[in-house]
């Protein structure tokens, strides 16, 4: 069996990353915008809202993205919409982690003690000082493994924008193994990267999470 | 006129009825203090004067400003009545100071420097001005309380609502309380107070209120309820506890 | 839209086909990962934590690729289904031995000891003691591995072979105007082993729930009938 890589590619390969790492910060942070939104309808919104939010999550929690990014970028145009390639990725991706994001906030929002939400009341704040003083900053901190977690797991996934031709590392490493026609070691220098760049974000994410760790609060709380 | 004034509560819970058409008044400058068997509604009370839980009946005045009035601005009453909790409900993800600064700054909009300072004043009427910068969860259960008494002080507040504030508290830190309740007392602030500990009751309250199955049955001064109650109900259950507790020394 | 559903039927049961063979695959590969690393000495369960690392960083589509076009490399071939399954069984066992791992770690320590001091060899305490106890355990997290993978089982689409995607694909490229139709049918498919799928394992769950066994964390759910 002969490796038959040329490695004077690996630049060229290398160029993905960034589209990789762009399309998966723009739909992280898209999801979490929206995810933030819908967990609060979930919690605070009345039965229509509520209803509406928790419908939401449901359908892109429970459809394949694959298929949510087919109907983006195949069936969206037939209904007169169109966007780029790498417009619909994010989006799919963003709508998507939006719903899973939307529950890991929805369960941090939750786990905030009663017992506090009545102190803020009780000092007069209303219901938005209430979500933005008191509830949000602890759910915040609350949410950063499931969010870690879930920015790891896009990380993964911003793989499938390939399929629509976007030149992420995905893309680029298929196009070089098409050309050469050696696809295995093509893609496991392909997955070399993945697993370096997914080892150092994760690493960060740990620091960050460190960094920002308040006592008794989030992971390892003591209870009293 | 009262500076706090119930009338009639009635609230009930399921099946059962905590609260029987209770009506209370509190003067200004007064301490006055609850007193009575567990269940009986005491907490709850509390909690139907802030309208943290609404009561089935009954209506609520804060100096003549009626609470339970359908269109009341009921955060703005809040912020004028102070509330001490069992379990000190401090935020987890503030400082000390930024616990006490929080009620001026957010609900009463007072600029940062100025609460700030407002905030450091508080923290050190209750001896933690060295604590301001550790979160609740460094601090132990007696300072956390203290830190909310803080809390509740920095709003300037027209009374202050205690619901069995040393009930959680380990025995020999219940004392660092009592004493900032007392001096609170001392400055004249106007204090209801639902409690346990009689030596409290006794030495610093105006009037003590007996309450047992979500009736007042007698109130009147210290001297009055424990020397010579009206009621026989009365006379038992501070002898219960007076044997339980030894006697009441603050 | 109506001649080519049953089309597109058939074609979600090859997706059913590929999940069950993949979750057998991860099932028992990620339940010896699992004892590896609980129970392995200092290689075994070092070899086991960089397996697990191995296949939870790389993408699926990745992985479905490497065992596509890799076997041929050593001189065996294998079919894209076979290929998808090996690649997406690997990837799930890495995830069920984390489910697995933490059940196992939620038994109480005693019940090991009163076995070994019974006896038994650690091999046999292991499968008659722990593992049934810990399968059990773990049937809440396995539920979540089940609807994470089902949807995956469209990512075989880039194996090339006629999966539910695929051939939804294949009817769309020549009838555009069916692209929203075939594509909405897929999703709602998946919507629905999904919904299925949950109310079994749940039925499941509490068909063979031990009282008194549960992960720390759950509130008192078996109490609730």
């Amino acid at each position: 069996m002969t490796f038959a890589f040329d490695w004077s590619y690996l630049p060229k390969l290398a160029r993905g990353v960034p589209i990789t790492l762009e399309v998966t910060a723009a739909a992280i942070a898209m999801g979490f915008v929206l995810g933030v939104f819908l967990a609060l309808g979930r919690v605070y919104g009345k039965r229509l809202v509520c209803g509406i939010c928790s419908l939401y999550i449901q359908i892109f929690r429970g459809t394949p993205l694959l298929v949510q990014l087919f109907i983006i970028y195949y069936g969206l145009p037939t209904i007169g919409i169109r966007f780029s390639a790498l417009t619909c990725g994010i989006l799919a991706l963003g709508l998507n982690t939006a719903a899973y994001q939307a529950e890991y906030f929805r369960g941090a929002i939750q786990s905030v003690r009663g017992g506090q939400l009545l102190a803020a009341r009780s000092l007069g704040m209303t219901l938005p000082q209430l979500i933005r003083h008191v509830v949000l900053p602890q759910a915040f901190r609350i949410v950063i493994p499931s969010w870690s977690n879930e920015l790891i797991l896009m990380l993964k996934y911003s793989s499938i924008v390939f399929t629509v031709t976007v030149l992420d590392l995905m893309g680029v490493g298929k196009r070089i193994a098409s050309k050469h026609f050696n696809y295995f070691e093509t893609f496991l220098v392909v997955a070399l990267f993945y697993l370096v760049i997914v080892f150092i974000v994760s690493q960060s994410l740990r620091a960050l999470e460190r960094k920002v760790r308040i006592p008794g609060l989030g992971r390892g709380e003591t209870l009293r | 006129m009262s500076l706090l004034k119930a009338e009639g509560i009635y609230k009930r819970y399921g099946d059962e009825e905590v609260l029987k058409g209770v009506s209370l008044d509190v003067e200004r400058g007064q301490t006055k203090v609850i007193i009575g068997p567990s269940g009986t509604g005491k907490s709850t009370l509390l909690r139907c004067i802030n309208q943290l839980t609404a009561p089935d009946q009954g209506r609520v005045w804060l100096d003549g400003e009626e609470l339970t009035r359908p269109h009341a601005d009921i955060n703005a009453l809040r912020a004028q009545i102070g509330f001490v909790f069992q379990s000190f409900n401090l935020f987890s993800h503030l400082t000390a100071l930024q616990n006490v600064r929080i009620g001026p700054r957010k609900v009463r909009g007072v600029r940062k420097d100025e609460a700030t300072k407002l905030a450091m004043e508080e923290l050190d009427r209750v001896g933690l001005s060295e604590k301001a910068d550790a979160y609740p969860a460094q601090l132990s259960g007696g300072q956390q309380q203290r830190v909310s008494i803080a809390r509740a002080l920095a709003m300037c507040p027209k009374l202050i609502l205690f619901d069995e504030p040393t009930s959680a508290l380990d025995p020999e830190l219940i004392g660092e309380v009592l004493e900032v309740m007392i001096s609170l007392a001392k400055d004249g602030m106007t204090m209801l107070v639902v409690s346990h500990e009689m030596g409290f009751a006794r030495s610093v309250a105006d009037e003590i209120v007996f309450m047992e199955d979500g009736v007042v049955v007698e109130q009147g001064t210290p001297e009055k309820l424990f020397r010579t109650p009206e009621h026989p109900r009365t006379g038992e259950f501070l002898r219960k506890i007076t044997e339980l507790y030894g006697e009441t020394e603050s | 839209m109506l001649d080519v559903t049953p089309t597109i039927l058939r074609a979600s049961l090859v997706n059913l086909e590929l999940v069950f063979a993949l979750l057998g695959v991860g099932l028992v590969i990620g339940t010896a990962i699992a004892v590896l690393q609980v129970y392995g000495g200092r290689v075994a369960s070092k070899i086991a934590y960089v397996y697990e690392w191995i296949f939870r960083s790389i993408p699926a589509l990745v992985l479905i690729f490497l065992f596509y076009f890799g076997p041929s490399k050593f001189g065996l071939f294998i079919n894209a289904f076979q290929a998808a399954v090996l690649a997406l069984g690997l990837r799930s066992s890495a995830y069920q031995s984390q489910i697995f791992r933490g059940a196992i770690e939620a038994i109480p320590a005693g019940q090991m000891q009163a076995a070994r001091s019974m006896g038994m060899g650690k091999v046999r305490a292991v499968v008659s003691v722990i593992l049934p106890q810990a399968f059990r355990l773990s049937i809440a997290g396995w539920t979540n591995e089940f609807s994470s993978v089902i949807k995956d089982t469209t990512l075989a689409y880039a194996a090339g072979f006629t999966e539910i995607l695929r051939t939804a694909r294949a009817i769309y490229d020549t009838r555009i105007y069916l692209t929203m139709p075939t594509l909405l049918l897929v999703a709602v498919v998946f919507l629905v082993f999904t919904y299925a799928g949950n109310r079994a394992l749940g039925l499941l769950e509490r068909r063979i729930a031990i009282p008194g066994l549960q992960m720390p964390g759950t509130v008192g759910r078996m109490e609730q009938t």
